[in-house]
């Protein structure tokens, strides 16, 4: 065949619309996977719970949005709450099982993600539920009106990952918890309080999935099960960017996503999910430290 | 000293199968069925206890390995008329040790989360397979099939009952649990356990530990296999639900509840998480979120009872 045979074959614009789309969908994951990596990289807490987290900010969002019609009142809200949940279950849950092994958190973690899930199903039943988009402008992309709203997700989840870092970096709370992340013993001695670090970055962690679960809420329905695949997403990313590694799992989810997007031009976006778990088996078999991180020495 | 706590060990063994082999004959329809089930996830629950409680592995794929038991079980009671059930043994088993040496070869580089995470990614990708290869598989609807006779070939051929459902399963779950006991008092079993105490000290001595967990993962796998076989032969259907990894967490959740490391507190584990389920839905009705309840009791064991409901007597079971 000739090149330009070859050439011509190529979608070309399917591939440029599902570029964006794996960058919109990339950014929303890299703000749930950011969470995920704070939280494990601060104390070792794989955390199982972070879809329904992710799934009830969504839902929190719903009920702001019904009750005040107002989209950004409903995003900063959700956050909120779901920043208190997480920080109660962190007090509840993880705390008295700081110093045993950590496989005894994935567990607990498993635990809330259960009754979490569990209480959504009960509590809003298995239809999903919509969130309006706040604005529904469009422009045109070859065939497609394509929504404005996209890119604004992305553009909003990259400011507060933005922020996020400016804070890790400068904030004193932040320095602290870098400082925890470093060496947990000597930030205690430190007169860091090693505990309430903990709890905050739990917080903070949980208050991201939230607002990048209603973020994303207008895009697919609300239901209860939309944590689990999320939550699989963000593992495999947070594992091939390495593990408690911010730039990394950004890099990665944005990566994974957009495989998954063009995977998606050939076959059904169900199967495609197949093409981040290879990528994921083959990271842990080569580079088991993570793909976007220094050749460890 | 050894000798008589042995002898009550066999004891309370006898007793507690006895009562299990009299249970059907006194038992209504509904429990006895129930019973049964109780023994087929204690099965898989005592599979996954040799990773968990022996070397220190938790699987968070076990669905897999059940769920292609299911399968391979419907393919042999679908593809062979009469529908015979050593066939739907073999098909099941072959199956799920294919599976596991496939999980077991990537996953077993890898230690602690990671193994889990693994495994757990391994089992959404067979869910995937099976849910989305509808023309093989049935997709979300799964396979229907028509149950075995009891035969042995020569000897006797009979119809199954609930009664010598029950006493089937029985004996498979008591066999799968001497030879599990016998494995992990082995030699083998020792390794596993010496891996589970302290991994780079067992390379160090000079086992090749990587082969060890590899054997110890298919051999995890086929008896999970082994569980996904009875399923299907008793409620008569395959379907992709089974291999979603919530079945996995509820593996776990039957281990943790029971005790790990004991073989039969998984079994125990499993039990009382099916009578707290059964329990809390007469008394509030179907629809009522059972796991909110159990949830709850599961945290409260991780961070009160470690041990589980028979860790008091891990060391009496382990003798």
């Amino acid at each position: 065949m000739e090149l330009t045979a070859i050439l011509y074959s190529i979608p070309w614009d399917q591939i440029l619309i599902q570029t964006i789309n794996g960058i919109v969908t990339g950014m929303i994951l890299a703000l749930i996977a950011s969470g995920l990596t704070l939280i494990f990289g601060i104390m070792d807490v794989v955390n199982f719970a972070h879809g329904e987290l992710f799934m009830l900010g969504a839902y929190i969002g719903v009920i702001v949005l019904a009750t005040t019609g107002n989209f950004w009142l409903a995003l900063l809200i959700a956050t909120l709450v779901v920043a208190l949940l997480g920080a109660a279950i962190q007090i509840v849950t993880l705390r008295p099982l700081l110093g045993r092994d950590p496989l005894t958190t994935i567990l607990a973690t498993f635990g809330v993600s259960l009754i979490l899930q569990n209480y959504a199903l009960w509590q809003f039943g298995p239809v999903a539920r919509k969130i309006q988009e706040p604005f529904t402008g469009h422009f045109t992309l070859f065939y497609l009106e394509y929504p404005w709203y996209r890119l604004v997700i992305a553009g909003l989840s990259a400011a507060i990952i933005g922020g996020f870092w400016l804070f890790l970096k400068h904030g004193k709370y932040g320095i602290w918890i870098r400082a925890t992340t470093q060496d947990r013993v000597m930030a205690q001695a430190m007169g860091i309080p090693v505990p309430w670090v903990h709890t905050a970055a739990f917080a903070i962690g949980a208050g991201m999935a939230a607002a990048s679960g209603v973020l994303f809420g207008p895009l697919v329905g609300v239901n209860h099960t939309m944590g689990l695949d999320w939550v699989l997403k963000a593992f495999i990313v947070v594992v091939v960017g390495g593990m408690g590694n911010l730039g990394g799992s950004i890099a990665a989810a944005i990566f994974i996503s957009l495989l998954e997007a063009y995977a998606a031009i050939w076959v059904s976006p169900a199967q495609a999910v197949i093409v981040s778990f290879i990528v994921l088996i083959l990271t842990l078999l080569f580079r088991p430290t993570g793909l976007f991180v220094p050749t460890p020495k | 000293m050894t000798k008589r706590t042995n002898t009550s060990y066999w004891i309370a063994f006898s007793i507690v199968l006895a009562l299990l082999i009299i249970a059907p004959l006194v038992l209504p329809e509904f429990w006895r069925r129930f019973l049964t089930e109780i023994l087929i996830w204690g099965l898989l629950a005592m599979s996954s206890d040799i990773l968990i409680g022996y070397t220190g592995m938790i699987s968070f794929g076990h669905s897999a390995f059940f769920g292609l038991g299911m399968y391979g079980a419907a393919a042999a009671l679908l593809m062979f008329s009469p529908p015979n059930l050593w066939l739907a043994l073999a098909f099941g088993l072959v199956a799920s040790a294919l599976i596991a040496l496939f999980v077991a070869y990537f996953s077993t580089r890898l230690r602690d989360i990671y193994f889990a995470i693994t495994t757990l990614i391994f089992s959404q990708i067979f869910y995937v397979i099976v849910f989305t290869w509808t023309e093989v598989t049935g997709g979300e609807n799964g396979l229907n099939f028509p149950r075995p006779r009891l035969a042995i070939p020569g000897l006797f051929s009979v119809p199954f009952t609930s009664e010598t459902m029950h006493w089937f399963v029985l004996a498979v779950v008591t066999a799968s649990y001497l030879i599990l006991r016998r494995v992990t008092r082995s030699p083998f079993g020792m390794v596993l356990q010496s891996i589970r105490e302290n991994e780079p000290r067992t390379r160090a001595i000079g086992y090749p530990v990587e082969r060890y967990k590899i054997v110890a993962v298919m051999l995890s796998g086929l008896f999970a296999g082994l569980a996904g076989v009875l399923y299907a032969v008793q409620n008569r259907f395959a379907a992709p639900d089974f291999i979603f990894f919530l079945v996995s967490g509820e593996t776990v959740i039957f281990n943790v509840m029971g005790g790990i490391g004991t073989l039969v507190g998984p079994i125990v584990g499993a039990g009382f998480f099916l009578l707290m389920r059964e329990f809390l839905s007469r008394l509030f009705g179907d629809q009522f979120p059972y796991l909110i309840p159990l949830g709850v009791v599961f945290i409260v064991m991780i961070i009160f009872l470690p041990q589980g409901l028979l860790g008091f007597a891990r060391r009496w079971l382990n003798r």
